[in-house]
């Protein structure tokens, strides 16, 4: 008997598909990320990371400065980093999917033969990542905002720029997630690190926790190639309001135009997504790589 | 078939006794060694993810106008991050992995001892890590320009196999631990980076967290190992410092023994418990 195989090329093109793909995988991906504890283990484990890498970043500045928290560029720092938690979760959390669905659960060629659209899964299984992300930020945004006095006022700040970059931010991250899946596609030797060292390389390029005047000349255009860059400034410029202009980096800038280049920058990301999964999904299959398992 | 052939059922001559068990540390060594050179991007990429954490860090310091010598205090605790790692995901997870891929019932079902085994994975790990660490140093010291000023040599290599014995101790100790957790191992491999960053001192000097909390965290051996070297690499690291170096050697001594009796007891246990629950080859994904 012939079992009719399903390529997502040729599924029908419907939102419903793809929506169904991607709340499928959101349960499957928030199963995944907690049942593997108590909620109250799972709450500390979340928690726990994120805030010793804040404080390692307040230890350091307050032994330097004698604990001058009040100074602009100690909230430029915290709130960099953490937003950034946005970064690590989101972008490695949709990529890590292809290397856990194919090496560890040994499933993705199930995946690949069941009716779905593909990337809308791997979305479905970011969204886990960017629940507990959000927890982390919260947390470590609270910590930060009770006990070290980062100045965030609810009331003073500008609400609909935070929300609308941030839903960008999320949008142009996960796009660049799904690029790292594509090509998560192609490797298998090094799967622990191509989210790593992109997240790695972006927290340095990307002023996350520093001005990029700091980072030397030859460094800086990166910096402004990368739309994170852009996604901190709104951030920062939304929850701070004018203290956020004192530093020079992208002050001839105004939030108008800042949305501009983070939308174009997600369109452009979003291209390429498409473009690196089309390209991607094809040599893995023409090679026989979905479902290669390595053991590492 | 000519008469010198060896015949099919010839004996093998085995080992015993600590020939045996040398022969299996440096057999489970071998791997650890040799792989790197296979998977040479491995290298690459555990040098660069380091470099860029510690350019983040240094660029951190220099924003807000620290001390040269904070720079050389991050590019050191940059190096010791990967014997850290390397602790964390290739000794104290390393029984849970190997249950995972199969080889955990080999290695009980083979006549060697199971601490044989966890030494040279120790052994291993500590020559493939070094040059790791050794090419961070070298990198980073390059690229921000550290200035070192050695004036005890001696003392600080013996401050430095102390501190990794003491650390491999601690790994060979809680590669048991981590098996009896199972799945979780996974998870708390992965928690304990940035808290052990942090309560280790690995980007400023540990005294800073408070005399407690420095006591606290000297169990793990990286904070006085890291606080020791420090003192002995850097012309202010002593004023810096949290004990002195005598002091921190002879913590770091007793954490080595400490750790080495408590690995042998823990593997002891968990093979009785494995032994009474018959977990010890279940595999939960």
């Amino acid at each position: 008997m012939r079992i009719p195989v399903y390529h997502s090329a040729s599924l029908p093109k419907t939102w419903s598909a793809a929506w169904r793909s991607f709340r499928i995988a959101t349960w499957l991906g928030w199963q995944i990320e907690s049942n593997w504890t108590d909620p109250f283990l799972f709450a500390i484990y979340s928690m726990l990371k994120p805030l010793a890498s804040a404080a390692i970043l307040v230890v350091m500045y307050g032994v330097i400065t004698n604990g001058q928290f009040e100074n602009p560029i100690f909230p430029y720092i915290y709130l960099g980093n953490a937003f950034y938690i946005y970064v690590g979760a989101v972008m490695t959390g949709v990529s890590w999917a292809v290397i856990d669905d194919r090496e560890h659960y040994r499933t993705l060629k199930y995946i690949y033969v069941a009716p779905i659209r593909l990337p809308a899964y791997w979305l479905g299984r970011g969204v886990a990542r960017f629940l507990t992300g959000s927890f982390a930020v919260f947390i470590t945004l609270a910590a930060g905002v009770l006990f070290l006095h980062v100045p965030v006022h609810p009331a003073q700040v500008d609400w609909p720029l935070f929300l609308l970059s941030l839903m960008l931010g999320v949008v142009m991250l996960a796009l660049m997630g799904l690029v790292l899946a594509s090509i998560s596609l192609m490797i298998a030797h090094h799967f622990f690190l191509i989210g790593e060292a992109v997240a790695g390389a972006l927290y340095l390029l990307s002023g996350a926790i520093f001005p990029l005047e700091v980072l030397p000349p030859w460094l800086r255009p990166l910096g402004f190639a990368m739309p994170i860059t852009y996604w901190l400034e709104l951030i920062r410029r939304s929850l701070l309001g004018d203290l956020a202009r004192g530093f020079p980096t992208l002050s001839g800038f105004s939030n108008g135009q800042l949305l501009g280049i983070l939308t174009g920058l997600s369109v452009l990301f979003g291209l390429l997504a498409a473009v690196t999964y089309r390209l991607c999904d094809r040599q893995a299959r023409e090679k026989g790589l979905i479902d290669q398992t390595t053991n590492y | 078939m000519g008469s010198e052939a060896r015949p099919f059922f010839a004996p093998v001559p085995k080992a015993s006794g600590w020939r045996l068990f040398l022969k299996t540390v440096v057999a489970r060594a071998y791997p650890r060694v040799v792989g790197q050179q296979r998977e040479r991007s491995w290298i690459f990429f555990d040098v660069f993810l380091s470099i860029l954490a510690v350019s983040a860090y240094v660029f951190v310091y220099r924003a807000i106008g620290a001390p040269e010598e904070y720079v050389g205090f991050v590019v050191v605790g940059g190096a010791m991050t990967a014997f850290w790692l390397n602790v964390l995901w290739s000794m104290s997870s390393q029984l849970y992995w190997e249950k995972e891929s199969g080889n955990l019932a080999l290695y009980i079902m083979a006549p060697n001892s199971m601490m044989a085994i966890l030494l040279g994975m120790a052994l291993g790990g500590i020559i493939a890590t070094a040059l790791r660490a050794a090419a961070i140093l070298l990198v980073g010291s390059l690229i921000f320009h550290v200035q070192y000023a050695v004036g005890n040599l001696p003392a600080l290599v013996v401050v430095f196999i102390l501190t990794l014995a003491a650390l491999y101790g601690l790994g060979m100790m809680s590669a048991s631990l981590f098996l009896l957790w199972g799945r979780e191992a996974w998870h708390l491999a992965n928690l304990a980076q940035e808290p052990i960053y942090l309560l280790s001192g690995f980007y400023f000097p540990v005294k800073n967290l408070g005399f407690w909390v420095a006591v606290g965290a000297s169990i793990i051996p990286l904070t006085l190992g890291l606080d020791a070297m420090r003192q002995l690499l850097f012309p202010s690291g002593a004023a810096l410092g949290f004990l002195t170096v005598p002091v921190e050697v002879v913590v770091l001594a007793v954490l080595c023994v400490l750790f080495l009796v408590a690995a042998r007891w823990l593997l002891g246990y968990m093979e009785r418990i494995a032994i009474r629950k018959g977990r010890l080859l279940e595999s939960r994904r």
